[in-house]
């Protein structure tokens, strides 16, 4: 087997697929928004709880690929409790870091438990699945509730 | 399942022999050998199609149909040579019923519009099934918001068969066309044509055949099959990509508008008026695919050397093989169990997801196709949202095969706590 392969994935990833936090739905949802990759068929939903500009709790769910599914799980962890601010530097970061345009290595004490997606940049068509929730996360907190948004807009 | 008896050589094909005609089945993938099994996606080249590309750009490249030259008239008849390829290759009567297209989706356009436009009308019924690719969906989709049409489908039994008893309660005196998959390329079903286009005719409703998955596996006779429309692509039959082909009887063509307007399909033209060619020009506006169309020809040529039936035999082989090798892996599901069918199996293995799976397989040099493969109502109706899905051809092998189901038990492993 590959490294390559092997680094993308590697055990973190497997396990969050396997078992995902925050997954289901939240009743008391200030946002909500379905993200879907029409091209492969996967499809999330974001259910966040946002007060006073901060992320107090998120759920998601759906169905997906290991790469997809570990990266919406990853994520819903990583970003409660954080201020809305804070979560659009790291929506940027983080679509950069996978895209292959900032080096991981600069990154790492910023990116935490997110650098394990660093691999993902190997691999171009692996990308949208990494970066499906980050998109549909940015969208819910920026003006589209309640929607479908899309990989391909 | 009992796998012990299952013939791994077949006697009377040897795969090899034609292998070495295909430089790029040469190709290390990740360090091993490639195993190409999206064969329902495209088909891999021959050398004597590469060639006659590279042949006709260095030999004889000129527009076709204008020009009082010796390239213009060289490049003319090799293309309308290739027509009668086509044409002898489908049993078509005659090879003016042959149209030049893009591919099938444009084919199936064509007829939507050219044949659509004019003959169906508000309230009128249109027959599909719920097995269609997207390309002979969409444009009846389109066709019917344009004139109020109603789409009807002949929906798919577990087994990934067509459902005959509600077909029947769908078929009444508005019903003006049938349109329907030879193949699923999904299921790979090979759908009872003869006998739909029976029950078509007991009520003169025409038949279109999506041609897209059958024409490059199986012997294909229009006159037999009495289809009205059949629209196939040269890409999954050998040939270059950006060529295929509508046949429709004659009587169709006759009556049918201009699909495109343009230089080529005309005969006179006014600023304010034109009239059109002669068939099948009247349906090809503008320069065509010329090099594609010679180049299908070439790939026709080959197919026909080594003859349709055979190819189709040795594929039962293939897929027979392969259905059997799979149905011992864990957890393995496989969508479409038809009595008839082709070298086409979608599948999903356990939870690993077909993407996941995909890029597994590739890693280790295989090529199989991930996703709802141009058909999500039938993934919506499964409640899947992908499958896997290995297609082959007469150029696979046993051994590739064996290598395959090794590799999907690997990948059970990898993914699997």
């Amino acid at each position: 087997m590959d490294d390559q392969f092997r680094e993308l994935y590697q055990e973190i990833i497997l396990d969050h697929n396997r078992s995902p936090r925050n997954f289901g739905s939240l009743p008391d949802a200030t946002h909500k928004l379905e993200g879907q990759n029409p091209l492969c068929g996967d499809r999330y939903v974001f259910y966040l709880k946002v007060k006073d500009g901060k992320v107090e709790d998120v759920r998601f769910e759906g169905k997906g690929c290991a790469i997809s599914k570990s990266s919406a799980s990853v994520m819903s962890e990583f970003i409660k409790g954080k201020k809305i601010e804070e979560i659009d530097d790291y929506v940027d970061l983080f679509q950069k870091i996978v895209r292959g345009e900032l080096d991981p290595a600069e990154y790492m004490e910023k990116l935490g438990k997110l650098a394990v997606f660093a691999g993902v940049s190997e691999f171009p068509m692996r990308v949208k699945c990494a970066t499906l929730p980050w998109h549909t996360l940015h969208n819910a907190l920026h003006g589209k509730h309640d929607a479908t948004v899309s990989t391909e807009e | 399942m009992e796998t012990m008896n299952v013939q791994k050589k077949s006697l009377e094909f040897d795969p090899n022999l034609y292998r070495q005609d295909f430089p790029i089945l040469n190709t290390i993938v990740h360090g091993k050998p490639l195993v190409y099994f999206d064969n329902a996606a495209t088909t891999q080249k021959p050398r004597m199609v590469i060639e006659q590309i590279v042949d006709y750009y260095q030999g004889m490249n000129a527009n076709v149909h204008r020009a009082i030259h010796y390239l213009g008239e060289k490049a003319t008849v090799a293309f309308e040579e290739a027509r009668k390829k086509v044409a002898k290759f489908i049993n078509a009567p005659s090879a003016r019923q042959i149209v030049f297209t893009r591919g099938t989706t444009e084919a199936i356009n064509l007829v939507a519009t050219a044949w659509g436009e004019k003959f169906i009308g508000q309230d009128d019924e249109i027959i599909l099934t719920e097995m269609e690719h997207h390309s002979n969906l969409i444009p009846w989709q389109l066709l019917a918001q344009k004139v109020g049409a109603k789409l009807r489908f002949i929906p798919f039994t577990p087994n990934g068969a067509l459902d005959f008893e509600a077909f029947e309660k769908i078929l009444n005196n508005k019903t003006r066309l049938i349109s329907l998959t030879y193949m699923s390329n999904v299921f790979g079903t090979i759908n009872p044509i003869k006998r739909i286009v029976r029950m078509a005719k007991d009520r003169g409703i025409p038949v279109l055949l999506d041609g897209a998955q059958s024409v490059p596996h199986l012997p294909t006779d229009v006159q037999q099959l009495d289809c009205d429309f059949l629209a196939f692509s040269g890409h999954k039959m050998l040939g270059p990509t950006g060529i295929g082909v509508l046949y429709a009887k004659m009587h169709h063509w006759e009556n049918m508008n201009p699909y495109q307007g343009g230089g080529e399909m005309i005969q006179s033209v006014w600023l304010d008026r034109a009239t059109w060619n002669e068939i099948p020009y009247k349906f090809e506006a503008g320069t065509p695919n010329i090099a594609g169309a010679i180049a299908l020809g070439a790939a026709i040529d080959y197919l026909s050397k080594i003859g349709m039936e055979k190819i189709t035999l040795f594929e039962q082989e293939l897929t027979t093989y392969a259905l059997n090798k799979l149905a011992d892996l864990k957890g393995i599901v496989i969508y479409g169990n038809a009595a008839e069918r082709g070298g086409v199996i979608s599948f999903n293995l356990g939870d690993v997801h077909p993407h996941d799976l995909s890029h597994f397989l590739d890693q280790q040099g295989i090529a199989v196709r991930a996703g709802h493969h141009c058909a999500q109502p039938i993934m919506r109706k499964l409640d899947i949202a992908a499958t896997t899905r290995a297609s082959f051809y007469f150029y696979n092998t046993f051994e590739e095969i064996d290598y395959f189901v090794e590799q999907l038990k690997e990948a059970i492993e990898f993914f699997t706590p």
